[in-house]
């Protein structure tokens, strides 16, 4: 496990980091969102030692992280980059020697990757000969490469084509499926919600929450319930106790303080007709982010 | 896996990369037919057959058959004008009572140099301490020294190519974060000493042979021990510019930048080149740039080949060398370090000095 403990870090002067903790478990997915500049980069790039903390410290394992164990860490840096004139196999075989794989093992892992990636038939290009896209699916390759025992992305899916962001979609949970803690950031609120276990939300350099995804979302929701009826379903704002948030003809999302009075709504909704749908909402990651920010 | 091991990676790449390009092979082509050619060329333009003359009159008839020039028999002297003036012959050798020597040479356009020389008595000549050189050898020598050393020096320029693609690209995130950054500078220059040295011993393998088609086999012992002197001192030198290539290199992120921040080194890499050529013949200057650190590598073997120094004096001037050299090392590894993962416009050498103090772990 991957444990971020109250660590800081100023840039002349600035503090843009400020006691931020947070922690990556095995097996498990963790999106880490944040408005731009809001110190998501500074601290990947702590956690791999490309920068120094101020204060506070990174443990992997309930240990220092030091070179040989960071070797063991796969990165995709949010600038990208590749040797552009290196050609694609080459490339990620000796990134994954750099990391410590002798030459059978890296040449292997970079075929099956490749192969995973759909890019096999581009192993003997450039890189720069490749589609954007394709030289984003190679990056990820490099980050793969060594099977790492965390992996840090990012921004992995920007820039990806739907079907691109799929394939790395796969790949990630397999990735955590073998027990590695994956940490990845991204704009992409939705692909978050879809992808991952645990949420760190940081802002302004500040951790504004994090944890589980589904206790995050319960914590944040206000009891929020969804009702579809047949006829006209305005009869639900005469309701007391009840404060109809949208209202839609047949349709109606109304907020209550207990819910008890939810179950009170839905008897009424049977004895006036048939009730097609009733459920509680969740709030989506969009909504909880507005809020915590 | 240890630091060796990933300088090991990273050098074997370099090295892959440049012998699959072309820059390399371009360079060492010009060395080897440079080489050829200097050491044939001369021979060939060497030969030129003896001028032939019309001769006119008894005594010029006596003088001219006691020299190597080819006589050509004339009636009188209105027929060696015309031979000359048709080309028949490079000049016309005729009596003249009223010159103090009873002689007169007459030619077209220019005077005859090797005619005048071939005819004039020279008093014999002892050189009590002889040179061990020829002037024109010597010329030679240091001209080649100089030129080897400039052209590998600039050729260093793909060190910091290599530096700035991997700033530019943004690929030394990832290496940063996987091997130490030592590793990645000692690799690269690793990479290229290595190439340079090994073309330097090629060079060096095919100057006997050079020599012995051009029939010049007598000059090597001649240069054998300055040669001697000049590999080591290249090898200094060349590192000591290649680890400011490298710096030159990770100041900046963009190509268009590079030429500002490798100025200085193209003006160190000048000094003895330039220096060499035009004051070989000043004892006093060559004595100073052969103890300088950048252009001794050059001028210490010149003033070995001209048997000048003394013994000690080669020793004392590689340990200033080697001495600076240690130092630049340390100090380009820190500004290494400090600038290689700040992008942008080209880092201020301050902020890559002090930029080393907190960013990496």
């Amino acid at each position: 496990m991957l444990q971020v403990r109250s660590i800081s870090r100023s840039f002349q002067g600035t503090k843009v980091l400020d006691a931020v903790s947070f922690d990556a478990a095995a097996g498990r997915i963790t999106g880490f969102v944040g408005a731009n500049g809001s110190g998501k980069t500074t601290t990947m790039r702590i956690i791999l030692g490309v920068l120094a903390a101020d204060e506070g410290t990174v443990t992997w394992q309930g240990g220092p992280v030091t070179q040989q164990v960071r070797q063991r860490f796969g990165y995709m840096p949010e600038e990208r980059g590749l040797y552009p004139k290196m050609k694609v196999a080459e490339q990620v075989i000796y990134l994954g020697r750099l990391h410590g794989l002798d030459h059978a093992t890296a040449r292997r892992n970079t075929a099956a990757l490749l192969d995973r990636l759909e890019l096999t038939g581009r192993a003997d290009d450039p890189v720069e000969r490749l589609s954007l896209g394709n030289q984003q699916r190679v990056q990820v390759c490099a980050a793969l490469v060594h099977e790492p025992d965390l992996l840090i992305l990012d921004e992995p899916f920007s820039g990806l084509d739907p079907l691109a962001i799929e394939t790395v979609l796969g790949v990630l949970r397999a990735q955590a499926a073998r027990g590695v803690p994956v940490l990845f950031s991204s704009h992409q609120l939705e692909l978050v919600e879809r992808l991952c276990d645990d949420l760190v939300i940081i802002s302004g350099g500040v951790t504004a929450a994090s944890g589980d995804r589904k206790s995050l979302q319960a914590r944040f929701s206000t009891p929020r319930f969804e009702l579809v009826v047949d006829g006209d379903a305005g009869w639900v704002r005469d309701v007391p106790g009840v404060k109809v948030a949208e209202l839609d003809g047949a349709r109606v999302v109304f907020d209550v303080a207990e819910t008890e009075q939810a179950q009170r709504v839905l008897q009424q909704a049977v004895q006036r007709g048939p009730v097609r749908t009733f459920g509680a909402v969740v709030p989506s990651l969009a909504e909880i982010f507005r809020e915590v920010i | 896996m240890s630091f060796w091991q990933a300088t090991r990676l990273v050098a074997h790449r370099e090295i892959l990369v440049q012998v699959r390009g072309k820059g390399l092979w371009i360079t060492f082509g010009f060395f080897v037919v440079g080489l050829f050619a200097a050491a044939i060329v001369p021979g060939l333009a060497g030969d030129d057959p003896a001028p032939t003359v019309a001769v006119v009159g008894r005594q010029a008839e006596r003088t001219v058959a006691a020299t190597d020039l080819q006589p050509r028999p004339a009636t009188d002297v209105a027929q060696a004008q015309t031979l000359v003036r048709d080309g028949e012959v490079d000049a016309a050798v005729v009596d003249d009572p009223a010159s103090t020597t009873g002689l007169r040479i007459i030619a077209m356009t220019q005077t005859p140099y090797q005619v005048m020389a071939a005819l004039a008595a020279a008093p014999p000549v002892d050189l009590l301490a002889p040179d061990a050189v020829s002037d024109q050898v010597l010329y030679l020598a240091s001209f080649g020294f100089a030129l080897i050393f400039f052209i590998f020096a600039i050729s260093g320029v793909a060190i910091a190519q290599s530096v700035m693609t991997e700033k530019q690209t943004r690929i030394v995130e990832i290496l940063v974060a996987t091997v130490p950054v030592r590793a990645l500078l000692t690799g690269k220059i690793a990479a290229y000493c290595l190439l340079v040295f090994g073309q330097v011993g090629v060079l060096a393998l095919l100057t006997p042979i050079a020599l012995r088609v051009g029939d010049l086999g007598i000059l090597l012992t001649l240069i054998g021990p300055a040669l001697g002197w000049f590999v080591p001192f290249f090898m200094l030198g060349y590192v000591l510019l290649a680890s400011m290539w490298a710096v030159a290199g990770a100041l900046v992120s963009r190509a268009e930048d590079l030429t500002s921040s490798s100025t200085v080194i193209t003006i160190l890499v000048m000094v003895p080149y330039l220096g060499v050529t035009f004051f070989q013949e000043n004892d006093l200057v060559m004595t100073i740039l052969s103890y300088m650190p950048f252009s001794s590598a050059v001028a210490m073997p010149v003033r070995m080949f001209a048997g000048e120094p003394q013994l000690w004096e080669p020793f004392v001037s590689l340990a200033i060398l080697a001495a600076t050299l240690t130092a630049t090392v340390m100090v380009a590894t820190r500004l290494y370090t400090g600038s290689l993962l700040q992008t942008g416009a080209r880092v201020r050498l301050r902020r890559a000095w002090t930029g080393a103090e907190t960013p990496l772990a």
